[in-house]
């Protein structure tokens, strides 16, 4: 994670915030073991070898500087328009073209402020809040929030991460008015509680329904069917390349 | 003999009823009937007028809608949690059927989504027919829009001949697939099948039918007073409004903004097509009339630059770790694997055999990392959030939907107006349901 690449250590260490944080990032394991075999099966004299293979996580690995393209810019712009950035930022991931800027939860709300009115990021339009669940990270539930600068045409992706005992992240309604419903559709499925929200309830499942349904561990569903004599098992059930 | 209603009384010519139908006068005596009485009315979820399954709860004070609440999830089908357990490629097959009237949209997001994610490029000759069936779809979506809102707002005439041209559409859609609708058309890496020579010219001659068509709807519409006035100035949402509330496409465009994603942030080649972007000023349902009508004629301009380019080539890439092993052909009975391919995997080549096998069922693994994939769809964004884990299935497929993002401006153009004018505003955001609840 933080400390297996390239970038200069001298660099942030001079802030007691970024250590921190490079302290947590390294807490969550890069690679972790989540299972065996291939195919979801034991026990069935499987003569491939296939049985013994270890499946890993993939790991989140920070990049370094430059970011390239308009990734330096952004991040630059909100250093120095946010002051807490040190403390906010717990890394910064550039992928397939795309910046990702993982915040702690409890800053989310400042932050997309001052990307949203700060003269040199003008990020005024966020496109999309979701969830991920990933179910091997100890801080398992996922939020991520995709902005839109219409003033410069960028774009970025914001990402918080906390864990299903304590799954609250602040409200971002209040700066963008659109995420309530997509705050709504989070909490439904993955029981993200947003506080500040103001009407935060279920919104596409009934509102009586029990559990998070985007959950990895809730199940897909689904009744066995007879084909030609066979039973096919429910989709979640049958054997799968894993 | 007593009522309840009617009090009796003997006098000379008889016994007289004096009807007093209850507690009249203490309902008048009670204050301003219009002000003190708040209604709420029901709308739906099984309304002509809502558009699908939506449900509206609408406080009333006489006509005028002091509240709206719009109720969604009727059509939840848990289309993204299905994706989850089914290949990268079964994945097109969910999604398209969310947004059921522009499902070559949710498809395409959805490849280009998984091609960043593999880091491919599909072939020239895909990415055109690409445009050429968005470009379609996007017409054949606005017809629908415009047959729909016509209905509800009276123009009767409208609505048949919406969905006659229309039907033209989805009939080169089925030349082409094989399918009418939620075709599963195009796939990660190319398109299912290379478009025949009679898609081609099918879509040569709607090219000269439609521009007249578009004519008659604006000759047929615009001039009409009731059209006129059920529109203009209804369901006013200007640029702030749809920007905080995240509405994008014509309603967003009608407002005044210029802003669409195949000109500001351009993908599967747009930038190098001519092509305008609509916008209009006055922010109200005239306006996203307008631009839809305008839209229309812009999508025919690049369906023929489209179809001029059109050349020889692959249809998918090189590469048979991805790419379908069997060509797709039609048959009698829809789409399937070609006969030639069928004869050669049983009777000469274990090996083809082994692939395809190997390929249908367990698929092609997708290097882990996320990608948020935002195109222009016919409601505005529509964002394909797919993340891969490294396995032979999506870990988690989001679709930012334009219908349930805009939905959440219906109180806004609502609220303070008439009740029939909930309908006009409503229409007017174009929401499919279907796309609004997965």
């Amino acid at each position: 994670m933080a400390d297996n690449n390239s970038r200069p250590a001298d660099e942030v260490q001079g802030q007691a915030g970024a250590i921190e944080n490079r302290e947590r990032a390294a807490n969550s394991p890069a690679s972790q073991p989540i299972g065996k075999g291939m195919f979801g099966v034991t026990g069935s004299g499987d003569t491939s070898g296939f049985s013994g293979l270890v499946r890993r996580a993939p790991a989140i690995v920070e990049t370094p500087r430059p970011y390239g393209g308009y990734f330096d810019e952004v991040v630059d712009a909100l250093q120095e328009a946010y002051p807490a950035f040190h403390d906010a930022v717990e890394k910064i991931v550039v992928d397939r073209g795309e910046l990702t800027i993982y915040i702690r939860a409890e800053r989310i709300a400042e932050v997309c402020a001052v990307l949203r009115d700060d003269p040199s990021l003008r990020f005024e339009l966020c496109n999309s809040v979701s969830g991920v669940d990933y179910i091997h990270d100890p801080r398992r539930l996922h939020v991520v929030y995709h902005l839109t600068s219409m003033t410069y045409r960028r774009r970025i992706r914001l990402e918080v991460a906390v864990s299903v005992d304590n799954p609250h992240v602040p409200s971002v309604t209040s700066v963008y008015p659109t995420a309530d419903w997509q705050e709504r559709e989070t909490y439904d499925m993955f029981g993200v509680i947003f506080d500040g929200h103001p009407n935060l309830t279920r919104i596409l499942m009934p509102d009586d329904w029990e559990g998070f349904p985007q959950r990895k561990d809730y199940p897909l569903g689904g009744v066995p069917v007879e084909y030609k004599g066979a039973e096919i098992p429910p989709p979640d059930e049958r054997r799968a390349y894993k | 003999m007593t009522d309840a209603y009617a009090e009796a009384r003997q006098t000379t010519e008889g016994r007289v009823y004096t009807v007093t139908g209850g507690d009249w006068d203490s309902t008048f005596g009670g204050g301003d009937p219009i002000a003190e009485e708040r209604i709420i009315v029901n709308m739906g979820p099984q309304h002509p007028s809502t558009h699908g399954v939506l449900r509206l709860i609408l406080e009333l004070e006489g006509e005028t809608v002091t509240q709206t609440r719009a109720v969604v999830g009727y059509l939840h089908t848990g289309i993204e949690k299905n994706t989850e357990y089914r290949t990268w490629t079964q994945g097109v097959t969910y999604v398209t059927r969310a947004d059921y009237l522009s499902p070559i949209f949710n498809e395409t997001a959805y490849c280009l989504a998984v091609e960043k994610l593999l880091g491919i490029e599909v072939p020239e000759r895909a990415t055109t027919i690409r445009v050429l069936m968005m470009e379609l779809n996007r017409i054949a979506s606005h017809l629908v829009w415009l047959a729909t809102t016509g209905m509800e707002l009276g123009a009767l005439s409208m609505m048949i001949y919406g969905f006659r041209e229309r039907e033209y559409i989805l009939d080169i859609f089925e030349l082409a697939s094989g399918l009418r609708m939620n075709m599963a058309y195009i796939r990660p890496g190319g398109v299912a099948q290379d478009l025949p020579d009679a898609a081609v010219e099918k879509i040569r001659e709607f090219l000269k039918i439609m521009p007249k068509r578009v004519d008659q709807y604006e000759a047929l519409l615009s001039g009409n007073a009731i059209w006129r006035k059920r529109t203009q100035g209804v369901g006013y949402l200007d640029i702030t409004g749809c920007v905080a509330l995240g509405v994008t496409g014509p309603v967003l465009r009608s407002a005044g903004l210029p802003w669409d994603l195949r000109k500001t942030m351009p993908y599967c080649g747009y930038e190098t097509y001519d092509f305008e972007v609509c916008t209009h000023t006055s922010a109200d349902v005239w306006g996203r009339y307008m631009v839809r009508l305008n839209e229309i004629r812009e999508s025919l301009k690049i369906v023929e630059q489209a179809v001029d380019r059109l050349r020889p080539g692959p249809v998918m890439v090189e590469d048979r770790k991805i790419a379908w092993p069997a060509q797709l052909a039609i048959g009698n009975d829809g789409m399937g694997n070609s006969l030639e391919h069928v004869r050669r995997i049983m009777g000469q080549s274990m090996e083809a055999l082994i692939h395809h096998f190997k390929l249908v069922t367990e698929g092609f693994r997708v290097p882990p990392g996320q990608v948020y994939v935002p195109i222009e769809s016919p409601r505005g964004e529509l964002g394909l959030h797919v993340v891969s884990d490294g396995g032979t299935r999506p870990y988690r497929v989001h679709m930012r939907e334009p219908s349930f993002v805009n939905l959440q401006a219906l109180p806004a153009v609502s609220e303070g107006g008439l009740l029939a004018d909930v309908i006009a505003g409503g229409a007017s955001l174009d929401p499919v349901m279907g796309g609004c609840d997965r």
